[in-house]
């Protein structure tokens, strides 16, 4: 079987029915990640002997007839803000390279594992995650690999640029304010941003306490769900994490939208959207027959009051590393810290309160929908390399990601394979409904109207200067 | 239209002497090539917390995050 493309559904069969090994899946991504890595740059650690021990395992537990996991012999790989026992947690930085190897895995790669996945490396992302682009400073920039002169999206680059080229089937990365969710839109995958509190975020390195939140990316619905359902339940070792029991959407999302009421957010989420954000929102909600418009009230305050949030958490956090190493940080995201070190409190504190109540009024909504469209990013991949007009894109590829993760709601991010480059849209549906999300996602996939499309095969993979 | 003014008649920057006390409270030093990206970040941000800072809300209102004891 030709595991580059394939879901981690049909692997994980195709281990357990005995058509392949997970040996060989796992050998075949690792010579996948030896070739294209080097132009992708999604990987900034590789974990062959431990990812090969790890499929003999699975190799060795279905000899002996023991039943295999959802996910048997799927290779994996995660953001490298998540602890992998025997490396430093970089978190995309330099100064993370002197942090002691880390003791244990993250609670998520062990539930993807309990389960049969086989991590096979650490992966690129933008510094401490205080980014949209997928760039760095310190290891390059993660490359797009539908276009490598093009930016993955951030701050999970790495992630998606991994997924989308075929490298491995499942990354975790995580979202803070848009950073699985614009990557997964510019690199054309699938991407799933739980409720905030859903799934443990215990042994990774933070970025903004309130607002973080981890979630798989895969090139299916179906491989989203299995992951997600892999990783749910509570954990004592991360306070946020709900103390619910875990509710598997993978049997539910064959019911498709059926009886959804869906409707497409206005205002805010139409001003500012380029063309081919235009024509995949359209698509999308053709699709589905959605055509009710409904505000999201004071979505652009909303906003603004999660980049102050970030800003002043921020610099709180990496204070003390901004005092004594200022200069081993990436420049771009060093002076957002250190203003953000600077805000008032004042400004913080109403921030917060404000987002008490836009949470209410936003939940007042899920009264008449179940899930709202919006876009993802308000443009495909830019370029990586900007001129200073472009600039403004670069800070704006948040702009409707924001107000969603602000309070905390599901969203699938769903990659419309539009060409030249593809582009994704946002299903938001109400807290702790990322069943109907899913359900919404899967329709549209077996509808035709969203897939993860396979960069052309032979293109140039040279970057461009 | 404008009369050529002297370095000293100058007025200060707001942004700049925000920079400078809260710098100086944090232990923080910004490097002279810094400062100008720093200061644009912070114009930003007060740009964007104008959107809220006087959105009306009674003073019973909570924040968003909340403690459990």
């Amino acid at each position: 079987m030709d595991t580059a493309w394939a879901h981690a559904s049909e692997i994980a069969a195709a281990v357990t029915d005995g058509h392949t090994s997970a040996s060989a899946v796992v050998r075949a991504a690792l010579a996948r990640i030896a070739a294209d890595n080097p132009v992708l740059n999604a990987f900034t650690a590789v974990l062959e002997d431990r990812a090969l021990a790890k499929a003999r395992a699975i190799d060795a537990a279905r000899l002996a007839g023991h039943p295999l996991g959802a996910l048997a012999g799927v290779p994996f790989a995660v953001k490298n803000l998540f602890d992998v026992a025997g490396l430093p947690t970089l978190a995309g930085s330099k100064i993370n390279r002197e942090r002691a190897p880390a003791p244990r895995d993250a609670t998520l790669i062990a539930r993807l594992e309990a389960n049969g996945a086989v991590l096979v490396g650490a992966l690129n992302m933008g510094e401490y995650a205080y980014d949209f682009t997928g760039e760095n400073v310190h290891y390059g920039p993660s490359r797009n690999p539908h276009d490598v002169a093009r930016m993955t999206g951030g701050s999970s680059g790495g992630s998606g640029g991994a997924v989308a080229g075929g490298l491995v089937p499942l990354a975790l990365g995580s979202d803070t304010n848009g950073s699985i969710r614009v990557p997964a839109s510019l690199c054309g995958v699938f991407g799933l941003k739980p409720t905030y509190g859903r799934l443990s975020r215990a042994h990774t390195f933070p970025f903004v306490a309130s607002l973080d939140h981890l979630g798989p990316l895969a090139r299916s619905t179906r491989d989203l769900a299995l992951a997600y359902d892999a990783m749910q339940g509570h954990d004592g070792d991360d306070p946020v994490c709900a103390a619910r029991s875990v509710e598997p959407v993978a049997p539910e999302i064959a019911r498709g939208s059926e009886g959804l009421r869906i409707a497409i957010a206005g205002g805010y989420f139409r001003a500012g959207v380029f063309p081919e954000a235009q024509n995949a929102l359209a698509r999308v909600a053709a699709a589905l027959g959605a055509a009710t418009e409904i505000e999201l009230p004071q979505a652009k305050r909303a906003r603004a009051a999660a980049y102050v949030i970030t800003a002043a958490e921020g610099g709180a956090l990496h204070l003390a590393r901004l005092r004594a190493r200022a200069h081993d940080f990436d420049p771009a995201v060093r002076d957002r810290l250190i203003a953000g070190a600077m805000i008032p409190a004042a400004l913080v504190t109403k921030a917060q309160k404000f987002r008490r109540w836009y949470r209410e009024q936003v939940l007042a909504l899920f009264a008449d929908v179940d899930a709202v469209l919006a876009p993802a990013t308000p443009c495909a991949a830019p370029l990586i390399v900007l001129d200073g007009v472009e600039l403004a894109v670069r800070a704006n590829l948040g702009l409707y990601t924001q107000p969603i993760s602000f309070i905390g709601l599901p969203v699938v991010a769903v990659p419309v394979p539009l060409e030249p480059m593809p582009i994704g849209v946002q299903i938001i549906a109400a807290p702790w409904r990322e069943d109907v999300a899913l359900r919404v996602a899967y329709a549209l996939e077996q509808a035709g109207a969203v897939a993860a499309s396979k960069p052309p095969l032979g293109r140039d993979k040279q970057p461009r200067q | 239209m404008s009369r050529k003014r002297g370095p000293k008649a100058a007025p200060s920057d707001p942004l700049d002497d925000l920079v400078d006390a809260a710098a100086r409270a944090l232990d923080l030093t910004v490097a002279p090539e810094w400062r100008g990206a720093v200061k644009a970040n912070l114009a930003v941000t007060f740009a964007l917390a104008e959107l809220f800072a006087d959105f009306p809300l009674p003073d019973e209102a909570e924040p968003a995050p909340v403690f459990s004891a």
